[in-house]
């Protein structure tokens, strides 16, 4: 009898690429629920945006790639990359904003690279970064967490207002929208005011801002999740959030009128959503057991001196892809110590 | 006896163990089919070099086939008949190859000759003699490998063993060979370690057991209760695939970690696999030399699995026709397990000494190659991997044609093959196809350098050489032109008084020493070509 002769091993796969999105996907949601019940519906309307944009995007890069549609709109890399772009975005953007920033990221952040797995940069971060350089004004217009602002919108006038930038009758923009506590932070300390009385601003709280550290503990949660469902592996952000804090809690104890906690920092801006959803996305980042740590460390830092020292309020999408052009060169430098090899032979 | 520290090694799969389809019942002696075909190579080294002829009538236990140098291992008739012929047939290989088989047709008389004195008392035999019987027994390791069994007891000179390792750990799911002949031959296995230990002077025997395998712990255990030999510890290891690497089980063991160019003899240590212990039990102490092994036959696609005692030779379908046959929709077969083993194309392939299980696949169990994704670089391989290398780095070079960077850079050589990395591959990259590719890529361009410098080397030589003998005329030529000037100017010494003597002389002169100098360069020459080229 004759059989056709296959590849080992012969067992069936228990794994799968789109198995692994859904789960990134999944552990995206309490993050994603704290931050629409804080900011708004604005939030779920970034997603819908990108999410639909980027699938049209996908779908005509693979089709001028000559590539098979299913396999790869089905993979969910698309929705992961949508998702994450849509929540770094201010809620209440202009509809253009996510749709721009979700095909800029997957035209030449991905395609142009060669597709799923051959990217150099992670796509989210460059279209992040490309809107955050070429629109800063609709950029930092964020709007005011839920017991802060003085009025919220619905569904429906979010979506008008996202469409046609008309506002109900009776509801000013003022009132919905405000800095961001890592924006106030920058400002009032260019300022000279002192990090205590800086606090007593109306967004922040006692933890960080308010609703953006339940939103930091939602990416916590979910970040913690992966780790547990070993999507992920604990060094990038282990690594990442250990050197942050360290040198956030440094400086703080050095000189706390003109450093903000490292708590704060911590539980504001990006750092969370960075540590455990962006910097450990597999394809840009260092690969080497040994590389991720210097991977994640250097994003830790990064991160701390755009916020410190550069002119942006927040500085992950950068660290992140400042670290990306790194990786290949950490990975040439951490390689595989073989099973019972000595470190010099 | 104090609980043994084990270690864990990096990385490590659990794949569905399968191991209860055939490890139930009890090994069962497969009825001797109308035909045997016996391949002369079924070890690592050279092939086996027949010395019966076709038409001749052998014996059980008769030597069929001389081992050819010393990494090679002789082949002995598992039953009398007639030799019918000695050609070409399919025999077990990834690449469907085929290769020269004795083919002997079995008469039914079983008659058998006394191949070697059997030594019970093996404690009173010189420890050469018994490696030597090992030889002459045709035993290889059992687990697989197949690399002949003597060569590995020489050991490593100068490096004394201590410990005799019998690795029992069967860490491939389906196969159960290994567990029923621990059940049922527990004692064979001991006391072929205590052979072992003697031939290598080893203090201590270390027998490493899965421990999903409890009832072959607790018959191993009982043995060695029975032989009353201290020296025996059976140790129950975590089911990890695959801890039955031996480097691998030496680190469970004892924690140490023993890399790819250290052997482990080199660390005091010699493996066997347990059958191969029976096997050598079997060749010292009843004087048989090894013609039949236990071979598990499951999976999906058989209606009977189990295991069987079977002769070398017999072919996988009659093999299958005694485990009852296929099931309808049977759609895979594999030699040896899911994990390491490969897919025949046919199964008139004959059973060898490396063959511990056929594995029979239905479709459902049988998946087709899913269409690979492009690799995100998730490390799934990198935490499988089980001597901690980089699979994914691996995959970049070898698809780049990068085999410098794959050998040098991310240690390509050190895999070994487990099968993790493409099992939990969510792109479902076959990654191992392609390291065994990447391999073979920088074997093959290894040997044509080596053909290249052999050639220039050849061609350089035969420049050398017409050189050198052009350089020789040319002395000669310059030698014999000085003697006849020397006869010239001679000659006219009578005739003509004009040429005053003084000058005659330096003449003379001048000639021999410019055919010694010539002489000499000539030499010279010749003889620093020659030494650069030893």
């Amino acid at each position: 009898m004759r059989f056709p002769t296959l590849a080992s091993p012969h067992i069936a796969p228990n794994n799968d690429v789109s198995r692994l999105m859904k789960q990134v996907l999944l552990a995206l949601i309490p993050g994603t629920l704290a931050a629409i019940y804080f900011f708004g519906w604005g939030v779920l309307l970034n997603i819908l945006l990108t999410v639909a944009a980027g699938l049209l995007t996908e779908a005509v890069m693979l089709a001028l790639r000559h590539r098979p549609l299913k396999p790869f709109l089905s993979d969910g890399s698309v929705l992961v990359t949508a998702w994450l772009l849509a929540v770094c975005l201010p809620p209440l953007a202009p509809w253009w904003l996510p749709v721009v920033g979700i095909s800029f990221a997957l035209v030449f952040a991905k395609h142009l690279y060669g597709g799923l797995g051959y990217n150099l940069f992670n796509p989210a971060m460059v279209g992040y970064a490309v809107l955050l350089v070429s629109f800063p004004k609709e950029m930092t217009q964020w709007g005011l967490p839920q017991g802060v602002a003085a009025q919220a919108l619905g569904f429906v006038d979010s979506a008008m207002y996202v469409f046609s930038g008309h506002l109900p009758a009776g509801v000013a923009w003022d009132g919905l929208s405000g800095a961001t506590p890592l924006n106030v932070y920058k400002t009032d300390l260019g300022q000279g005011a002192a990090w205590s009385s800086i606090q007593q601003h109306s967004v922040f709280s006692s933890l960080g801002g308010v609703g953006w550290e339940w939103v930091a503990l939602g990416w916590l949660l979910g970040g913690v999740w992966m780790l547990w469902q070993r999507v992920i592996t604990w060094r990038i952000p282990v690594s990442m959030l250990l050197s942050f804090t360290l040198l956030t809690l440094a400086f703080y104890l050095y000189d706390p009128t003109h450093f903000a906690s490292p708590l704060f920092h911590l539980l504001s801006g990006g750092a969370m959503l960075g540590a455990f959803f962006i910097a450990t996305d597999p394809v840009s980042s260092a690969t080497t057991a040994r590389g991720q740590l210097i991977y994640g460390a250097g994003i830790g830092v990064l991160v701390f001196v755009i916020r410190g020292f550069a002119g942006f309020p927040d500085g992950v999408a950068f660290a992140v892809l400042l670290m990306n052009i790194a990786a290949p060169l950490i990975d040439h430098y951490t390689p595989a110590r073989p099973f019972g090899r000595k470190k010099h032979e | 006896m104090s609980e043994r520290i084990l270690y864990r090694f990096p990385g490590g799969f659990h794949p569905e163990q399968h191991k209860n389809e055939s490890n139930a019942k009890p090994i069962r002696r497969a009825a001797m089919p109308a035909q045997l075909v016996i391949p002369l190579k079924q070890h690592i080294g050279a092939t086996a070099e027949a010395v019966v002829n076709v038409g001749e009538r052998v014996l059980r236990n008769q030597r069929l086939a001389k081992a050819d140098g010393y990494v090679s291992a002789p082949i002995h008739a598992p039953t009398s008949g007639l030799v019918r012929a000695i050609e070409e047939h399919d025999v077990p290989h990834p690449s469907g190859l085929r290769a020269a088989c004795i083919v002997l047709e079995p008469d039914g008389l079983d008659e058998a000759l006394q191949a070697f004195e059997p030594w019970p008392d093996f404690g009173e035999i010189a420890p050469l003699l018994l490696r030597e019987r090992v030889r002459e027994a045709g035993i290889v390791g059992l687990g697989g490998a197949v690399f002949p069994s003597a060569v590995k007891l020489a050991g490593t000179p100068g490096t004394a063993i201590h410990t005799v390792l019998l690795n029992g750990a069967e860490c491939e799911p389906y196969i159960s060979c290994d567990d029923r002949v621990m059940r049922e031959r527990a004692e064979e296995v001991l006391r072929g370690g205590q052979i072992l230990m003697h031939v290598v002077g080893a203090g201590k025997c270390l027998v490493g057991v899965e421990d999903n395998k409890p009832e072959a712990i607790a018959a191993l255990r009982a043995a060695a209760l029975k032989l009353a030999d201290p020296r025996f510890e059976i140790v129950a290891i975590p089911t990890i695939y695959p801890s039955g690497a031996e480097k691998l089980l030496i680190h469970v063991l004892t924690g140490q970690k023993i890399s790819r160019e250290t052997r482990v003899t080199e660390r005091g240590f010699l493996g066997n696999n347990v059958a191969t212990a029976a096997a050598i039990y079997r060749a010292v102490v009843l004087g048989e030399p090894l013609t039949r092994r236990v071979v598990t036959l499951t999976g999906s696609g058989l209606n009977a699995p189990g295991n069987w005692d079977a002769p070398l030779g017999m072919l996988a379908s009659d093999l299958i026709a005694q485990a009852g046959g296929y099931q309808p929709d049977v759609a895979r077969l594999v030699f040896g397990g899911p994990m390491g083993g490969f897919a025949l194309a046919s199964d008139e392939v004959p059973l060898t000494k490396a063959a511990n299980c056929f594995l029979v696949l239905a479709a459902p169990d049988a998946p087709v190659e899913p269409l690979p994704m492009p690799c995100i670089r998730c490390g799934k391989c990198a935490e499988g991997c089980p001597v901690e290398l980089q699979p994914q780095q691996m995959l970049w070079d070898a698809r780049a044609g990068d085999f410098e960077r794959a050998e040098k850079q991310d240690s390509l050589f050190e895999c070994i093959e487990c099968g993790i990395c493409s099992a939990v591959c969510p792109s479902h990259i076959p990654l191992v196809q392609y390291f065994r590719y990447a391999k073979t890529e920088i074997w093959q361009r290894e040997r044509e350098h080596e053909k290249s410098s052999v050639a220039r080397d050849r061609f350089e030589f035969r420049n050398t050489r017409i050189e050198r003998d052009k350089q020789e005329r040319e002395a000669m030529l310059a030698q014999k032109r000085a003697q006849l000037a020397a006869q010239k100017a001679a000659e006219p010494v009578a005739a003509e008084a004009a040429v005053d003597d003084k000058q005659r002389a330096i003449l003379d002169a001048m000639a021999r020493a410019k055919a010694r100098k010539e002489a000499l360069q000539a030499e010279k020459t010749a003889a620093s070509e020659d030494a650069a080229h030893e």
